[in-house]
């Protein structure tokens, strides 16, 4: 597989630039010789088409939404809506610089008030802060305001933990650790759901709250919810809601309503903004009355027709932004709820949940489904017991050759051998049909010629990759031959 | 499969009396739990540990595995040959893909740890 | 049905058969009924495409600042993008995908990953990239956290001439660790003035060109700092004719990659720059992409070393990021593509040579002067007696800089800050001198 460094010859160049006033020499001499730079970077140096054929190459290599089906779970890959494209692109939005005064930015201001406003209504909580450049990022600013509230109320030095259930994200233990927090792991019931009589044992004036996924990483929604807050509240801890699953009940419920402190939008994921081959994303928070104080830096306000910035915040934690988050991929996000409205805001988890269940219901009859109840926007089976020595792993690559992006595999870690599916709303049943189908001959196979599994993909750009020599024989970056 | 003669932990270390040291690996069960072992973190000779405590780490692609110590005592070897050659702990788990030596604080403890039978047991049949 | 949701009534009807359910409210039965009643619309009707644009056409429009020659800079910068960079970050092969998960169909992200991977080691002369962090302002966070994670210590020293909103996330996040951060003052001259070193020190951070644009000497810096990290946070663009810092002993360098072919964007999304030192490899924090082989032992890429992220090593990862800045980072690598070693060259040479002609022409006026005497880059304080009033007189000539209440927050009073990139022109320079003599202004500093 060719990098760009492969291509082009030298002194070729794929783009122009106005010339020199003077000579090099006369501008260098503004830079103290000692910090001039010696020797140039190594870049590559191709002409335009070169550069273009290149890229257009290997974005082929790539399996994107627009290419197909990508049920990859846990990240609702529904399809990215072009006009966002084009309105993110004004110059009145790309082209404006953080940094200038209010006055001059009113309508951006105005994009980040809509957005923040109907994200409160959405979460049914009161305050919004739309900072987090990605959902992890939410995380964090979440385990910060728990932090500072507890700092606050002067609990800090003994409400030290923070209770996971084991289905949690990875990021959940990992955002809660950079806060400074302990984390404790709250096992899972038969149900798939948190075990309550270990979550009672658990809780104590020594825990500052719970990050709950709801609906869970199995895709079962936690029907023990309101109990599970109100133990928490009553012990004296906040609780955290994980969003990257709103996609389940967009439109139908309300965080707010459940007892969430403080909830995390993926607009990257519920909201259609595209994920761009691993971000960037945005995960703005919604927290409740408790904790609007603490929110970051400056928070939006509407004076009559007019936005302006309040940074009249003592109590904040502070900017966990440099400005005011990944403001394109909000405006793409407007945009999505501005199209919907609340009757297709509402038809996104009706069609999200439909698809989940029915693939499911269809898919049980081949594969083992260990939670079989009704299930959100998503639902864990597990690739075990389909044939011999045949693991998750060769089915996900199998799927490649029927032209699928596999699912989410070895998640959650609860389930053996797990493939999670979200299907999202997107997909036409046509396209379900056809998974399901793949997916009841790839079983198939695993009985009649487990190689064709062991073996997969066969015809993806590359045969399946030896991921243990990248990391004992290392090679992160293009050497000069 | 499981090596009799030596002790074994819970969390699938095995531990190899040898004259007032024990020599300390992780399991064939572990290995393949694991999956291609890519990096091995070893602890500096000369450190004292604890029992319990937390003393190496082993690398999949994939997974991390912790090493505790099965007894206490101090660091008085390690197999610097696995920084080259971490698939040494999959192609010889109780061989050429030992972790390091600990000097023994208390013998006794030795006796604390599973036999190459309750092992068996513990891990059904595959060592 | 929206045109984004295909499912008609009968496909409706017919999933919900299989399903063995009666209606779409069934679905939700297992959420608490008290949870459904307490739910409440919006309010907001459905719109349509036209609608929709209508709406935030006017909300772009409403910005007056979109029609201003930025010379603003402060950590955003107006250089130009080449039209193939937007081409081919659009390519639907590279947006339309996720983190590449399934390296087998995901070689294309993998591929360019690896590239600028390549492009960022080179510019910053260190030995290992990440694929990106949301930002320059977080990529300095977690190298601080990295770096007491590697030697010990709790104590940050943070230049007072480092740029104020980063400063502010790294705050956050130091007191959500436990760092705690030192000031270091600046000299007369802009530099970077480092007099005592303290006990406990995990990490000296050094901008490089600094808040006030002043080229800092990074020579004899790691030497005074021992075991601690000296981390130096960048503009890419500089790089281009500045001495890497890997040249100077940094233990990483992080830095804001907007400027490498992505737009202003009000801010969001940018690019956090974050590369290190080979032995430090195993603690760094994102995405690495690493060259191997496939079963028929042809070159691929895949993720690697993922054991230190947290969807492998959860609460003891090296960071929380999971989704990052991947299409940004895409951005930059066509930008630097594009440009290569001359262009990028050409674009450091001609901000100096730009932002050096306005810098003269304004020191040549009566009542103003530059703030520093250090060698600067493209950008520069400039004092005078008034300064609120003179950033006044550039908007009425359409002109931004960033004004005397930003700069102050770095502690220099009564200055503003003026940037110019390859894109300003001879005409918009004179229109900014022009704007600055007007009567009476600033003759008595």
């Amino acid at each position: 597989m060719g990098t760009i460094y492969e291509c082009g010859a030298s002194g070729r160049k794929g783009t122009s630039l106005p010339p020199l006033g003077r000579s090099e020499e006369e501008i260098l001499s503004f830079i103290p010789e000692g910090l001039r730079r010696k020797a140039p970077p190594w870049l590559p140096e191709v002409s335009q088409p070169e550069l273009v054929r290149h890229y257009t190459r290997l974005s082929r290599m790539n399996y994107g939404v627009d290419t197909g089906f990508y049920p990859l779970g846990s990240c609702t890959m529904k399809y990215n809506p072009k006009l966002h494209e084009e309105l993110a692109r004004l110059p009145g939005f790309s082209g404006l610089h953080p940094l200038l005064p209010e006055e001059e930015v009113q309508g951006a201001l105005g994009v980040l008030w809509e957005l923040s406003e109907y994200l409160k209504g959405i979460a049914g909580m009161p305050g919004v802060t739309l900072q987090p450049a990605a959902g992890a990022h939410g995380e964090l600013t979440g385990m910060l305001l728990f932090k500072r509230y507890f700092e606050d109320r002067e609990e800090l030095e003994k409400r030290v933990k923070i209770l996971l259930p084991d289905s949690a994200h990875g990021t959940n233990p990992a955002s809660a650790t950079m806060a400074g927090f302990k984390v404790v792991s709250i096992p899972s019931d038969a149900r798939g759901m948190v075990d309550l009589a270990a979550l009672k044992a658990a809780l104590g004036e020594d825990v500052a709250g719970i990050m709950l996924t709801v609906p869970n990483t199995l895709g079962i929604f936690e029907e023990d919810i309101l109990e599970i807050t109100r133990l928490v509240h009553e012990a004296g801890g906040l609780c955290y809601f994980d969003g990257a699953n709103l996609n389940a009940y967009l439109g139908r419920a309300r965080p707010g309503d459940m007892g969430a402190d403080v909830f995390h939008f993926n607009l990257h994921k519920t909201f259609s903004t595209p994920h761009g081959g691993g971000g960037p994303g945005a995960g703005p928070l919604a927290v409740s009355e408790p904790l609007v104080p603490y929110l970051p830096l400056p928070q939006i306000v509407r004076q009559g027709n007019r936005y302006a910035l309040d940074w009249d915040r003592p109590k904040s934690i502070g900017r966990v932004h440099p400005y005011f988050g990944n403001f394109l991929v909000m405006v793409k996000a407007l945009a999505y709820i501005l199209l919907l409205g609340d009757e297709g805001l509402r038809e996104v988890s009706n069609g999200a949940v439909l698809a989940a269940n029915y693939l499911k219901e269809r898919l049980k009859k081949t594969y083992k489904l260990p939670h079989d109840r009704l299930c959100k926007h998503e639902f864990v089976l597990s690739g075990e017991g389909l044939g011999e020595g045949i693991r998750t792993l060769d089915i996900a690559k199998r799927l490649i050759d029927y032209g699928f992006h596999p699912p989410t595999i070895y998640f959650p870690l609860i389930v053996k051998e797990a493939l999670m599916i979200e299907p999202t709303e997107t997909e036409p049943k046509e396209v379900l049909d056809a998974f399901c189908q793949a997916m009841e001959e790839i079983a198939q196979e695993a009985q009649k010629s487990p190689e064709l599994l062991k073996e997969a993909p066969h015809r993806a750009p590359v045969r399946r990759l030896d991921e243990a020599r990248a990391v004992r024989q290392p090679i992160l970056r293009e050497s000069p031959a | 499969m499981i090596p009799e003669g030596l002790r074994y932990t819970k969390d699938h270390e095995w531990a190899k009396p040898e004259d007032g040291t024990v020599r300390v690996g992780i399991t064939h069960h572990a290995q393949k739990e694991l999956g291609d072992i890519v990096f091995v973190e070893l602890p500096e000779v000369g450190r004292t540990v604890s029992k319990g405590e937390e003393v190496a780490t082993v690398e999949s692609v994939k997974a991390v595995g912790e090493v505790y110590a099965p007894v206490s005592g101090e660091v008085v070897a390690r197999n610097d040959a696995l920084e080259s050659s971490p698939e040494l702990v999959n192609k010889d788990p109780y061989g050429e893909g030992w972790l390091f030596v600990l000097k023994m604080e208390n013998p006794a403890e030795l006796d604390e740890l599973l036999d190459a039978a309750a092992y068996e047991k513990l891990v059904g049949g595959e060592g | 049905m929206t045109e984004y949701i295909p499912h008609t009534p009968e496909d409706i009807e017919e999933m919900l058969s299989a399903i063995g359910l009666k209606s779409l409210e069934a679905l939700f039965s297992d959420i608490p009924e008290e949870v459904r009643r307490r739910y409440r619309p919006l309010g907001l009707p459905r719109g349509d495409e036209e609608k929709v644009r209508r709406h935030l056409e006017g909300l772009a429009k409403r910005s007056t600042g979109r029609g201003l020659i930025p010379f603003l800079g402060g950590g955003i910068y107006d250089h130009f993008v080449p039209a193939v960079v937007n081409y081919v970050i659009s390519l639907p092969g590279f947006y339309t995908a996720y983190t590449p998960y399934q390296p087998e169909v995901s070689q294309g992200t993998l591929t360019w990953m690896f590239e600028y991977q390549t492009m960022i080691c080179e510019l910053t002369g260190m030995e290992v990239a990440n694929s990106s962090m949301y930002d320059g302002a977080t990529a300095l966070a977690e190298a601080a956290l990295m770096a007491h994670r590697t030697v010990g210590g709790r104590r940050v020293l943070v230049p007072r001439s480092l740029n104020p909103q980063v400063r502010e996330v790294l705050a956050t996040y130091a007191w959500g660790a436990g760092l705690e951060l030192l000031d270091v003052p600046y000299s007369e001259e802009g530099k970077l003035a480092l007099e005592g070193v303290p006990e406990g020190l995990c990490a000296l951070v050094v901008q490089q060109p600094n808040f006030f644009g002043v080229i800092e000497d990074l020579s004899g810096l790691k030497e005074r700092i021992g075991k601690a990290f000296l981390i130096v946070y960048v503009n890419p663009i500089a790089l281009g004719v500045l001495e890497p810092p890997g040249a100077f002993g940094a233990d990483v360098v992080v830095g804001e990659g907007q400027v490498l072919g992505n737009p202003m964007g009000f801010g969001g999304p940018l690019l956090g720059i974050f590369a290190t030192r080979g032995e430090h490899l195993r603690r760094m924090p994102g995405r690495l992409a690493g060259r191997t082989m496939d079963a028929e032992g042809r070159p691929g890429y895949v993720m690697a070393f993922q054991t230190r992220e947290q969807h492998i090593r959860r609460e003891r990862a090296t960071s929380n990021i999971c989704t990052n800045s991947a299409l940004c980072a895409l951005a930059a690598t066509v930008y630097l593509a594009a440009l290569g070693p001359e262009g990028l060259r050409r674009v450091a040479l001609l901000s100096i040579e730009r932002a050096h002609d306005l810098a003269s022409r304004i020191k040549m006026l009566p009542g103003y002067e530059l703030a520093f005497s250090r060698p600067f880059f493209n950008e520069f304080a400039v004092r005078c007696a008034a300064p609120e009033e003179a950033v006044a007189r550039l908007r009425e000539a359409g002109i931004a800089v960033l004004p005397p209440g930003l700069v102050a927050k770095a502690g220099l009073d009564g200055a503003f800050l003026v940037a110019v990139t390859e894109k300003r022109t001879e005409e918009e320079l004179s229109r900014f001198v022009e704007a600055l003599k007007g009567e009476g202004y600033g003759d008595d500093l």
